[in-house]
């Protein structure tokens, strides 16, 4: 592994299958799904959705009111599971608060809040409820600032919003910062959360399945919307850390259309080329991919694709968003937490849902769960815009 | 750290059409004179792509456009870091009108321009470039968020990078919430190396020093209001071609000192 690496040395994950990592690996080995019929609020979708039970009943700490949205109720909700705020406590106490910086994905961040302030607009002049707090939920640093507050650092801190790459790019952006001695250590997340702008804006396009999606499946027709929170604490490795690290990371555009794929997926396989490039590793020394996967007829052929083109068929790939839905700007960080999980567990979670796959498509996809040891995976994650990210851990002994 | 260089800039606001045209009023704030901003557009992007654009988008276009065309670098070449701090507030409302109509008709092409990272997207489009490219959002200090992004993406991969900084005006009911503004953007690239009429600037993070607002009442105004005009401090160094030190404040307390070395 490269000398640069960065330990991941705490993470924590809550979406449609559970609170904390445990309770989502569990969910994972019993394959027990997250999904369920659209019952949000008062959508009139026939879709459907990876909801997080309970958020309406969990306001955020009263100190920080202002941010009170669906949105950071989720985000708090993270970082109280797997002791996550406790070990970051540590490494504040070790490094001090001005030199840990916040990282923090998400692409619609409180939109639900603007949404429900425009419900009840003055029917006179227009104007949104005073009680509306714009910069306390909609606004796309909203997350970031809360989370920063919630565990007191005050080093760097911004949002990173490159929709469903998101929080992929945040590992990426927060190993540079450390790198260029900005901060010392980072603390990266992404969080998104039910909203109508996505649940109608995906629909719009024609891009959301009646039922679980089927990535890879010949019968595929859509995708679902989850929500999720996930963080992780990346740290210099200082002698003899054991753990899992971030090995590499790849960027890259599109440059082709705002909402469909490059069809051959030449800039998803350009991003994982970089990754594999950074970590100083071949194809083969990659044991599992989590695929970007949505499920969508466009998505998975361009990734097909791009696999094929970097990998070939013969590396075990799984799509995970059958289990926890499309969680959007909470998904990068949802899905590289799974791969990580892999590699702690020697445990691959398969592509639920799927049944047939797709002749057409010839990637390694496992439709059922895998025990086998994994040592270096790869997850994918793109975005609206043409935004590739896809990065590569691998364990350190 | 080693210092970046920056070898172009381009700059739209009130006033200011072009970086060009900014010069004299950054350098001798005396002869600003507020008026209307220019109407923003995109050259590079293909007519039917161009149609579909928010102002916002044509805002951030139309400086990146301006400072790569003067820039030593191949348009398609440069990595790129946006930054804004509101986003698409008009996409934002009309996406919101929608979903309190009966049926909650979205548009898509409305939903897929409501990414923050659209504008990025876009330029990719223009530039037809498959180089990596970020979009952040630090509240006031979002330049200084992308600034930071930046000069990290130099010192860790060490090739030139675009920085595109961007906040335009929110419509109705949203500007009440948002606060009122002028529309302004900022581009600079930023390359590892000195390019042939590049300026030199190193960085470094502070706390508690004090910052430097602008003499002219409007810019101030501008400074303050529009989250991607808090770097005008920085633009006046450059303006002036003199070696100057500029402390521009992050989020709670952090602050970014940056000191200009012409030559």
């Amino acid at each position: 592994m490269p000398a640069e690496a960065l330990v991941i040395s705490a993470c924590t994950l809550v979406n449609a299958l559970g609170r904390g990592t445990q309770d989502c690996f569990d969910a994972l080995e019993k394959a027990r799904g997250g999904l369920r019929p659209c019952d949000f609020e008062d959508a009139d979708l026939d879709t459907w959705i990876g909801r997080v039970d309970g958020l309406e009943d969990e306001p955020v700490v009263a100190e920080l009111a202002c941010f009170d949205c669906r949105n950071n109720r989720l985000a708090q909700l993270g970082l109280r599971q797997d002791g996550f705020s406790d070990h970051v406590a540590e490494v504040r106490a070790r490094h001090g608060a001005a030199r840990i910086g916040v990282f923090i994905g998400t692409s619609t961040s409180g939109a639900l809040q603007t949404e429900l302030a425009y419900r009840h607009r003055d029917p006179i002049t227009g104007a949104l409820p005073a009680d509306f707090s714009y910069l306390g939920t909609q606004n796309a640093m909203s997350v970031a600032e809360f989370t920063r507050r919630f565990l007191s650092l005050d080093g760097p801190v911004m949002s990173i919003s490159t929709a469903c790459s998101s929080s992929a790019k945040v590992f990426a952006s927060a190993y540079r910062h450390i790198k260029a001695g900005f901060c010392d250590a980072a603390v990266v997340g992404g969080v998104d959360s039910l909203c109508f702008s996505t649940l109608y804006g995906f629909s719009s396009l024609g891009l959301v399945s009646h039922r679980p999606c089927r990535p890879w499946d010949a019968e595929r027709d859509g995708m679902n919307i989850g929500e999720g929170a996930g963080f992780a604490l990346l740290e210099k490795k200082d002698g003899g850390v054991a753990g899992v690290a971030l090995l590499g990371y790849g960027e890259s555009s599109d440059a082709y259309h705002m909402s469909s794929p490059h069809p051959e997926g030449a800039g998803a396989a350009a991003a994982m080329k970089s990754a594999l490039a950074m970590a100083g590793v071949t194809p083969d020394a990659i044991d599992y991919i989590n695929l970007h996967g949505t499920g969508t007829r466009a998505n998975d052929v361009s990734e097909d694709r791009a696999v094929m083109k970097v990998f070939g068929g013969g590396t075990p790939c799984s799509a995970t968003k059958g289990w926890t839905g499309h969680t959007l700007g909470a998904a990068g960080i949802t899905e590289i937490l799974f791969a990580l999980g892999s590699i702690e567990r020697g445990f691959i979670p398969g592509t639920l849902n799927s049944e047939r796959l797709d002749p057409a498509l010839s990637a390694g996809v496992l439709l059922r769960n895998r025990t086998a040891p994994v040592k270096c995976v790869l997850s994918n994650s793109f975005g609206f815009g043409g935004s590739n990210c896809s990065l590569v851990l691998g364990a350190v002994s | 750290m080693t210092p970046v260089h920056v070898d172009a800039v381009g700059l739209a606001g009130p006033g200011m059409a072009s970086w060009q045209d900014s010069l004299e009023v950054l350098a001798d704030e005396s002869a600003y004179r507020t008026g209307e901003s220019p109407r923003f557009t995109s050259r590079l992007l293909p007519a039917n792509e161009r149609r579909r654009l928010s102002m916002t988008a044509r805002l951030a276009l139309q400086v990146a456009e301006e400072a790569m065309a003067q820039s030593s670098f191949d348009i398609d070449s440069v990595c790129s870091v946006f930054a804004t701090c509101h986003g698409d507030t008009e996409i934002v409302n009309g996406i919101c009108v929608a979903l309190t109509e009966p049926e909650r008709p979205v548009s898509p092409t409305q939903f897929h321009n409501s990414v923050h990272n659209a504008a990025a997207g876009y330029w990719a489009i223009a530039a037809h470039s498959p180089m990596p490219s970020t979009t952040v959002c630090a509240y006031h200090a979002s330049f200084v968020a992308g600034l930071m992004e930046a000069v990290a993406q130099l010192q860790v991969e060490a090739r030139p990078v675009l920085l595109v900084a961007y906040d335009y005006p929110a419509p109705d009911p949203l500007a009440e919430s948002v606060g009122a503004f002028a529309p302004f953007a900022v581009a600079m690239v930023l390359s590892p190396d000195a390019t042939p009429r590049s300026t030199r600037l190193a960085l470094a993070t502070v706390s508690g020093q004090p910052v430097q607002g602008m003499n002219c009442g409007e810019l101030e105004g501008l400074r303050v209001s529009n989250p991607a005009a808090c770097g005008l401090p920085l633009l006046r160094v450059l303006a002036t071609g003199a070696p100057g030190r500029v402390i521009l404040p992050h989020v709670n307390g952090l602050q970014l000192a940056v000191d200009v070395e012409p030559g």
